[in-house]
């Protein structure tokens, strides 16, 4: 990649959007202050951007996306989302966690559905089948609405569980080690297929993750996490063009983002 | 795709070869033993039989008083006498009757009161600290010595009996309830929580699906202590039920009676238990040792 075109994105990335999520240093104990798992974090994200923290076990990633959700309420510091504070759960999020936690009581439409029966009731959810059916064929589950998810592999039942993000139609996306149970074909797969999404729908993402090469893939900018108490150490915009495809992995360029990021993540690990 | 794919060589490595060979020493297959060729059905037939023959045995040889233990027939033949009775309409079916009225009563008390003290234990803080140690201590006393309690404020009917059963079967449900509710794992939880959903929500759509397995054999032990507890009720405190005519059968050492009322007996039993089961198996068809997510560990 030449150095022109690599200004030019990162200018399209500067100037893609308005900050949708701002931190302002947030802090996280546990215990009554006896376990700092977040120094202070302040982190901006622009709409339409797609952002990856990654850093070693326990330093707190999980508990910064918790905070961003408003599944826990910070020590200190603010979150706001489009303008307000969080403070609690919010609409506009589409979560993931590691596990797909389908409930294996619900078919996969149905579990698909059931963001929007709890938030509008049965009667929404049924008004929307048809979006949930539309979901299920684009990660190509077609065929297998009406099956119980103990009959779904694990990549299955994830995929499952990306619709269930989708269906209410989130402009921010808090992936929590989404795909790390998956073998590395579905991964790919999965990367790809959430790449077209976000850029579909123009959506604001934060993705954690253990994967460098991931993170890289899917990124315009990566973070680094420092050991706990986690605090972002470094910010490195990725200027890969975009659509990316998995050709662009075995590139120079990539290469030479997962070899700089293994190293900051080492240096971390040694002090 | 461009240049990268097309600079896959056509091939790297080499076929795997597949022969028909193996070392005769080491051929190691499953055995299928003898054992395990027989169905089920036979298995129990052949072990009643057994039973039956031993039983029998004891009897010819006189090794135990007949009025101790009578034979397989004499048994046999009070079945059926029992069994015209109870077909006919006789006072045996209305002791049957009242006895199956106390134990579907009891147990619906005990699913009513249950469920929803499990619920207060298992999903409010003030049950678990302050109604709880107190559920654990009256659970650990002998229940049915209360029996002699509920027939002095109830009276020597129906009600106390039902009391009494009620009783013995409400713990098992408290307890399989509110473990139930902590049944649902971290994740499912946090789930919930970031749909926004309400208290309620997630206790009828998360907390109580995912505890049913716990609810269920919380009823299936219920199932089993409210017959205990209703007969037990008849033996202390009289009245017209099935209990009583077992108790009085067995006063006049009419042994054959005695086994061939608690054979009756059983089958009220065995009834509302495989309801309960059959119940179970609509409701939690879902769950088994492979299920995806929650609900399985
Ligand atoms: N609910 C909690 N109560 C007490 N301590 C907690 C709690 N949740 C997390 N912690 C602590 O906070 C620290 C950060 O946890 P967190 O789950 O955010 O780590 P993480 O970066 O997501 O790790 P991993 O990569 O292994 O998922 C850990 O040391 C953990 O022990
Ligand atoms: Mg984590």
């Amino acid at each position: 990649m030449t150095g022109t075109a690599a200004t030019e994105i990162r200018q399209q990335v500067a100037q893609r959007g308005r900050p949708v999520y701002q931190l302002r240093n947030v802090t996280k104990s546990y215990g009554l202050g006896k376990i700092k798992a977040l120094d202070p974090v302040s982190v901006d994200l622009r709409e339409g951007s797609f952002s990856s923290v990654i850093g070693p076990s326990g330093c707190g990633k999980s508990t910064l996306l918790k905070v961003m959700a408003g599944l826990t309420p910070p020590t200190s510091g603010s979150v706001v989302l489009e303008g307000d504070p969080v403070m609690g759960p919010r609409r506009e999020i589409g979560m993931m966690f590691q596990q797909a936690t389908l409930f294996p009581w619900l078919t996969a439409l149905e579990n698909v559905m059931l963001p929007i029966t709890i938030r509008d009731g049965k009667h929404a959810a049924k008004s929307q089948q048809d979006d949930a059916r539309e979901l299920l064929d684009l990660v190509g589950l077609s065929g297998f609405e009406n099956v119980y998810p103990r009959q779904l592999s694990g990549g299955m039942a994830q995929r499952a569980a990306i619709c269930r993000m989708l269906i209410t139609r989130p402009e921010v996306l808090l992936l929590d080690e989404p795909f790390s149970a998956l073998d590395e074909l579905v991964r790919d797969f999965m990367n790809m297929e959430l790449q077209r999404i976000c850029t579909a729908r123009n959506a604001t993402a934060m993705l954690i993750t253990h994967s460098i090469p991931e993170a890289v893939f899917l990124s315009d900018t990566v973070y680094i996490m420092s050991p706990r108490p986690g605090r972002l150490t470094e910010e490195i915009r990725i200027d890969l063009p975009r659509p990316r495809n998995l050709d662009m992995m075995t590139s120079p360029e990539f290469a030479l983002y997962v070899r700089y990021i293994r190293s900051k993540l080492d240096e971390g690990a040694q002090v | 795709m461009t240049d990268a794919t097309s600079s896959i060589p056509q091939r790297l490595g080499q076929p795997v070869e597949i022969t028909d060979e193996t070392f005769d020493e080491t051929v190691w297959t499953e055995e299928v033993t003898f054992i395990d060729r027989i169905p089920r059905s036979i298995a129990m037939i052949g072990l009643f039989a057994i039973f039956l023959f031993i039983w029998q045995m004891v009897h010819a040889f006189a090794i135990v008083s007949p009025i101790i233990l009578p034979s397989p027939d004499e048994v046999g033949a009070d079945i059926v006498k029992v069994g015209k009775n109870l077909m006919s309409g006789g006072y045996m079916l209305d002791a049957f009757w009242i006895t199956t009225k106390e134990v579907l009563i009891g147990f619906f008390f005990a699913i009513a009161i249950g469920f929803s003290l499990g619920v207060l234990v298992g999903e409010t803080t003030f049950g678990e600290r302050a109604v709880l140690p107190y559920l654990v201590a009256i659970d650990t006393m002998p229940k049915v010595a209360f029996a002699p309690l509920f027939l002095a404020w109830l009276g020597f009917g129906i009600a106390s009996k039902v009391a009494l059963a009620a009783f013995i079967a409400t713990f098992p449900i408290v307890v399989g309830t509110a473990a139930g509710l902590y049944a649902a794992d971290e994740n499912a939880r946090m789930l919930f929580r970031s749909l926004g959903a309400s208290r309620w929500q997630t206790l009828f759509r998360m907390k109580i699906p995912a505890g049913l397995p716990h609810i269920f054999t919380g009823l299936k032990i219920g199932a089993v202590g409210v017959m205990a507890g209703a007969i037990t009720a008849e033996f202390l405190g009289g009245g017209k039920g099935f209990g009583e005519l077992i108790r009085v059968a067995a006063s006049q050492l009419q042994t054959p009676r005695v086994f061939s009322l608690i054979i009756y007996l059983s089958l009220l039993g065995f009834a509302l238990f495989w309801t309960v089961v059959w119940v179970e198996r609509r409701l939690v068809f879902w769950h088994q040792s492979s299920v995806t997510g929650i609900g399985d560990r």
